[in-house]
């Protein structure tokens, strides 16, 4: 198995106030220092709720936002500069907002054009003919072309982005909550046709989402992400039914589910802790049952387990 | 609270720093040399550099710029060559006068401009707001010089209610009603311009605010339409509306030169005309740089004003 | 272009605009060619000629020049000087905007200081300061004014330009290989010109009347040529003895300038897409009511709130949306009603013409009834409605950042709601919104009551958002999608705090929402609507067992259940249909793949067997539906 995506150490701080001269009075870690490994071919799910920087990790990962620490490894190689254009040929990203991400005032070709120009340099009718050859894969008319982006449904315009990106011709794709705007009836239309992309083309997945039932329904393994940090990283088909953190605990009980009585799955109303002024030890001890005062020292390592299962708690469930 | 008014009168002070380079830069682009001006242009050279060397004027720019600014920080704004007394005084006297007639301007633009828009916005496309939003229109495109001039035909030749120009009655008493008299037609003439913005904007941002979740949030608690619009949609409103009144506050003030030619109101816009048409550098130098300063304070004053309105703005 | 113009010549006043501003600027241009006096040559006996003498159709000025003449020459250089300062400052003004906004971080700092810098001189003022420095005239006026304006275009493009410039789409340009030049050149410019054309056009009236003001003090345009300015400005001693001088060249700044306000507001009402979709209309206090057809009788007499053939449509241009097309539904008391539906199909605007609360315009609610108690809602005095609103019928809405006023704190708004029922003091008030958010479960209520919406997490703010619907104690609460825009362990424990809610005080709910996991724990009975049709309804148990609508049973498949690891979904084909083009017969019978020809030939009714309905001819799990 070679890994397709390779990330070590990498985290992000964003600095907060400081003036014109004067240094940042404060940093917020939006991503802690994150190891992971993506296998080529296997689509990775990363769930979480808002703010735990799950946004900030996927636009690390193209080159849209430069790294505080660490270092990405595409395909064996590494990528040092925050450089789009570098990024662009191996690494792709399909945006959450599917209107939003295209040009209002450029066409469709336009669109589809630039990646096929500026990445690789291809001429008129080559261009023309790998179009045609991308649109037929996302089952799109090739009539839609000479349109402009504000005349398509969201999941047409999801496909759109979908083919923008595979027309950089890269391996590996970072989706960003690609359906969360979608309705439920199209959602399912797009996950199908992501499915049958990577099929056929070989692709590598990074699914962003916060949806469970989603990531869950495409994902080969998953990593749960909490407050910046991974908590616990599993096959998709165990990790809710079998969740050893209790935060992925929590939000496994937390998804509505036909037929289960509806009992608030924590006792308490809290919720995240203060991005400015984070707690020590694990970031989840103040809503977790079965936090203890070892908690409070300093934060769980992410443990591999024998069976692959990896988990940042020093008071796991059984699993 | 004080801490905010404290931390934005610092934050002033490279402005104003600013505003003094700019001034002073500006002027130095004038081509010749004020030497000239002053003494004509049949002086003798020597006679020429002799002034510039008496005026600090063969230092380099650099070293001028400094000299000028301490000597202003001590309160010494230099000595107008053509009235031939303190710029300061004559800026100051000056000042009362336009202050007088740029305040009167400004609270009946914000009164007026904010009660036309509001009306206008709650009852959009009704005959108030059509009957409205054609006067503002006429408002914003009439010259204020030319509006002045025409209410001095028909108020004070014509009807003879207002006096024909100045501040004071040349005989007779200096009281209030004597000012107020005098100070109506100029007031409204300035005035109305920056009604008319005032108004455009502030139905502009009542229609915004006016669709926003939380004012329907107020209708579904059963909130009067008068609370509505006056409680919910104005405050709200209010936040875009402040800034603007700063800028038109600027505006008035600036404006009232248009208005001091007309009615010979002896303020401080005048003065610089005159100033600039007798090229009386230190007294426009002065003149700006007071005028500007004091525009900045009251900047702040809207800053704060802002900061009370918004509970959202760091303070 | 062609869209541009038409939405143009559809606005009366902008096209006499257009129309003046043609004439003057023709006028303007053949100026030149027409036969008029030399507008510079003096003739002193023939001094203040009054106007429409022969000759002088306008009458001479105090050098006895002909009045017309200069008029023409004055608007022609009024004009050129105007467009210059207005494109000159847009220009430069534009592009330091565009640079700032784009680049951000310091060279954003640095120029933005220097703008404020400019913009802290009250502007005539350095426009005088300008023009002393460089002299009277007027290309030293048309410097100034296009100076003094060029802090302003800055400014406010930059403010756009950050605004795109932070879009997802710049942020695919740059994945897509393009130079920040290149994507300023074609990502960011083209959705900046049309801001850009509509700041110009509506500031070049300003520069007009600056430049001419700068001349009429002066220090513009110089003797004896003239602008129209300068022409006001020699008129002015002669203003009581010939006001004819004065009146003419005034009046020309007047109508010019109104002419390109007028146009200019039509520009930017054609260019502001907000504007072209009439999104800027104020929604009325209450949704306008236009009734065709007869109202129609109750159908349940024990409920609370009983909707029966309720239409809401929306008019906007000439397109008429059928959002909701015939809903009838009923509401027991204590009971939990689910509507379920994707967007577009009409669910919120079911629950929002119950109160009237559809924004009007361009909503209009053309049919039915909604009672209450059997007090008909729907056209209802306004008086007699606001009353109820929040009293008997209370709201929670989706997103609580949008739905709170963002500069009331907590408490003011929680006192508010009581108070607009009945009248108690701010004590007793206060005492009353810390009971009602201690009843939500906001930790240290009593210090929390000071709050500002932003100071609170958005679970926070929706437990205010439910404690404001309980304050006076409502027989119905309608729930529009209240835990969408939350995650998923704070949705769990606002769903938990509305059942417990609803059990210990009788409440009755109508919960709207796309979510079959949340309608499945919460609601007692679910309607499923589409395309503003009821086509399925009954307890929600029986239909997520066993629906019988082939909608309901495939959108049950379209969503994953939890714990079953990855696998492939059943996708429902096509879109749902746009309510302006509505099919003539069943609205799902192109996505259906149960579709016959009796589906498209007419109106399915909605069929009632038992405590079930179901709006199809060919339903699935019939048996099963009625074991």
């Amino acid at each position: 198995m070679t890994a397709a995506l390779k990330l070590v150490n990498l985290s992000k701080t964003f600095d907060i106030g400081g003036g014109f001269f004067s240094a940042p009075r404060a940093g917020v870690r939006a991503v802690h220092p994150t190891d992971l490994t993506v296998a080529a071919g296997e689509t990775l799910g990363i769930v979480g709720e808002s703010g735990c920087g799950k946004s900030t990790l996927a636009r690390m990962l193209v080159g849209l936002l430069p790294p505080t620490t660490g270092t990405i490894e595409i395909e064996g190689a590494a990528l040092d500069t925050a450089d789009p254009a570098v990024f662009g040929k191996r690494i792709q990203y399909v945006f959450q907002d599917p209107i939003s991400s295209l040009n209002p005032r450029k066409t469709i070709r336009q669109i589809m054009e630039a990646p096929l120009k500026r990445l690789h340099g291809m001429g008129r009718a080559d261009r023309a003919a790998r179009i045609s050859e991308i649109f037929a894969s996302v089952n799109l008319r090739e009539e839609f072309l000479d349109r402009y982006p504000h005349e398509f449904s969201g999941g047409q315009a999801q496909r759109i982005g979908i083919a923008r990106a595979l027309a950089a011709a890269a391996r590996i794709l970072i989706l960003d909550e690609p359906v969360s705007a979608l309705d439920v009836s199209v959602q399912a239309q797009v996950l199908n046709l992501l499915a049958d992309l990577k099929r056929d083309f070989g692709l590598t997945y990074l699914f962003i989402t916060h949806d469970l039932s989603v990531v869950e329904a495409v994902s080969d393994r998953i990593a749960v992400l909490y407050f910046g940090s991974v908590v616990e990283l599993g096959r998709a088909e165990d990790i809710f039914r079998a969740p050893m953190h209790p935060y992925t605990k929590l939000l496994a009980d937390s998804a509505p589910v036909v037929g289960r009585a509806l009992t608030a799955p924590e006792g308490g109303e809290t919720e995240l802790p203060d991005p400015l002024n984070p707690p020590s030890g694990c970031a989840f001890r103040a809503r977790c049952p079965r936090a203890t005062a070892l908690c409070a020292s300093a934060p769980p390592p992410l443990q591999a387990r024998a069976d692959g299962r990896e988990v940042a708690c020093y008071h796991p469930l059984d699993g | 609270m004080g801490r905010y008014i404290v931390k934005r009168l610092i934050s002033a002070i490279p402005v104003l720093f600013g505003i003094t380079l700019i001034v002073f830069l500006i002027m130095a682009m004038i081509p010749g040399d004020p030497a000239t001006a002053i003494l004509g242009s049949y002086a003798t050279p020597e006679n020429v550099a002799k002034l510039n060397r008496d005026l600090g004027l063969d230092a380099p720019l650099w070293q001028r710029y400094f000299i000028w600014l301490g000597n202003m920080l001590t309160g010494d704004f230099g000595q107008s060559f053509a009235l031939n007394r303190p710029v300061l005084d004559e800026v100051l006297e000056r000042f009362q006068a336009t202050l007088i007639l740029a305040g009167t301007a400004f609270v009946l633009c914000s009164v007026f401009g904010i009660i036309a828009g509001v009306i206008s916005a709650a009852n959009q496309y009704g005959f108030a707001d059509k009957a409205i939003t054609f006067v503002v229109l006429l408002g914003i495109s009439i010259p204020s010089f030319f509006l002045g001039m025409m209410m001095i035909l028909w108020f004070s030749v014509n009807l003879r209610w207002f006096p024909v120009s100045g501040m004071w009655p040349i005989y007779g008493d200096r009281d209030l009603g004597a000012l107020l008299s005098h100070l109506t037609l100029p007031a409204i003439a300035l005035a109305v311009v920056a009604t008319g913005v005032v108004a455009r904007l502030s139905r502009s941002a009542m229609l915004e605010v006016l669709r926003q979740d939380y004012i329907r949030t107020a209708r579904a608690k059963g909130v009067h339409e008068r609370g509505v619009i006056w409680r919910h949609a104005l405050r709200a409103a209010m936040v875009s509306i402040i800034p603007v009144l700063g800028i038109q506050a600027g505006f008035v003030l600036s404006g009232a030169v248009y208005i001091e030619i007309v009615f010979q109101w002896p303020g401080v816009g005048r003065m610089l005309v005159d100033a600039i048409l007798t090229r009386d550098i230190l007294l426009v130098q002065g003149g700006v740089v007071f005028v500007a300063a004091c525009y900045v304070l009251f900047n702040i004053a809207v800053d704060v004003a802002q900061s009370l309105l918004d509970p959202r703005i760091k303070t | 272009m062609t869209a541009f113009l038409t939405l143009l010549a559809r606005n009366r006043l902008a096209l006499a605009g257009l129309v003046v501003m043609t004439v003057v600027v023709v006028l303007a241009l053949i100026t030149p060619l027409l036969p008029l006096a030399d507008p510079d040559v003096t003739d002193t006996g023939n001094r203040f000629v009054p106007p429409l003498s022969p000759g002088a159709w306008l009458g001479t000025d105090h050098l006895g020049r002909d009045l017309l003449s200069r008029l023409l020459w004055g608007t022609r250089l009024s004009l050129a000087v105007g467009f210059a300062a207005a494109v000159a400052a847009a220009t430069i003004g534009a592009a330091i905007g565009m640079i700032a906004g784009f680049y951000g971080g310091r060279v954003d700092n640095i120029i933005m200081r220097a703008v404020d810098m400019l913009m802290a001189f009250p502007y005539i003022l350095l426009a005088l300061a300008i023009v002393a420095a460089l002299g009277p005239g007027l290309i030293n006026a048309l410097i100034a004014v296009a100076a003094v304006n060029v802090p302003f275009f800055a400014r406010n493009i930059r403010g756009i330009t950050v605004g795109i410039a932070n879009k997802e789409f710049v942020d695919a340009a740059r994945l897509s290989g393009l130079s920040n030049a290149r994507i300023i050149l074609t990502e960011v410019l083209p959705n900046v010109v049309p801001v850009i054309v509509i700041a110009m056009s509506t500031t070049i009236g300003w520069m007009i009347l600056e430049t001419a003001g700068l001349s009429f003090l002066g220090l513009g345009s110089q003797p004896p040529q003239a602008d129209l300015g300068s022409m006001l400005g020699e008129a002015r001693s002669a203003l009581i003895t010939n006001p004819h001088t004065s009146v003419v060249p005034g009046l020309m700044i007047l109508v010019i300038v109104m002419a390109i306000n007028l146009l200019g507001d039509g520009v930017r009402d054609a260019l502001d897409p907000r504007l072209k979709s009439g999104a800027l209309s104020r929604p009325m206090a209450a949704t306008r009511v236009d009734r065709r057809s007869p109202v129609p009788p109750a159908q349940d007499a024990a409920a609370v709130l009983d909707i029966a053939g309720l239409q809401t449509q929306f008019h906007i241009k000439d397109r008429v949306y059928r959002a909701v097309g015939g809903v009838s539904l009923s509401v027991k008391p204590g009971e939990c009603l689910g509507i379920i539906g994707e967007s577009g199909s009409g669910k919120s605007v079911t629950a929002l013409s119950i109160m009237g609360l559809v924004a009007s315009p361009p909503g209009v609610i053309t049919g039915g009834a909604a009672r209450l108690h059997g007090d008909d809602l729907i056209g209802m005095p306004y008086r007699q409605l606001r009353d109820l609103r929040g009293r008997a019928v209370s709201y929670i809405f989706q997103d609580p950042q949008a739905t709170l006023h963002p500069l009331y704190t907590v408490g003011d708004q929680l006192i508010e709601a009581i108070r607009a029922h009945r009248p108690i003091s701010v004590k007793a008030g206060r005492a009353r919104a810390v009971e009602l958010l201690k009843a939500v479960r906001i930790p240290n209520a009593a210090s929390r009551i000071g709050n500002y919406p932003h100071e609170m997490s958005g679970g926070m703010r929706q437990r205010v958002g439910i404690a404001m619907a309980l304050a006076n104690e409502p027989q119905i609460i309608i729930a529009d999608e209240p835990t969408t825009a939350l995650d998923v362990t704070v949705q769990a424990q606002i769903l938990a705090l509305l059942d417990d809610l609803r059990r210990s005080r009788g409440l009755a709910i109508v919960f709207i929402t796309h979510d079959f996991g949340v309608v499945g724990q919460l609601c007692d009975r679910v309607a499923v609507m589409y395309a503003g049709k009821i086509v399925e309804a009954g307890p929600t148990r029986a239909v997520l067992d066993a629906p019988m609508h082939p909608y309901t049973a495939r959108l049950i498949d379209c969503v994953p259940e939890l714990g079953g690891g990855k696998r492939r979904l059943e996708a429902i084909p096509g879109l749902p249909p746009v309510v302006d083009k509505l099919p003539h017969g069943c609205a799902f019978a192109d996505r259906c793949d149960r579709v016959q020809g009796l589906c498209r030939a007419g109106t399915v009714a909605l069929e009632h067997t038992g405590n079930r309905a179901v709006r199809c001819h060919f339903p699935v799990n019939e048996r099963q539906a009625a074991e």
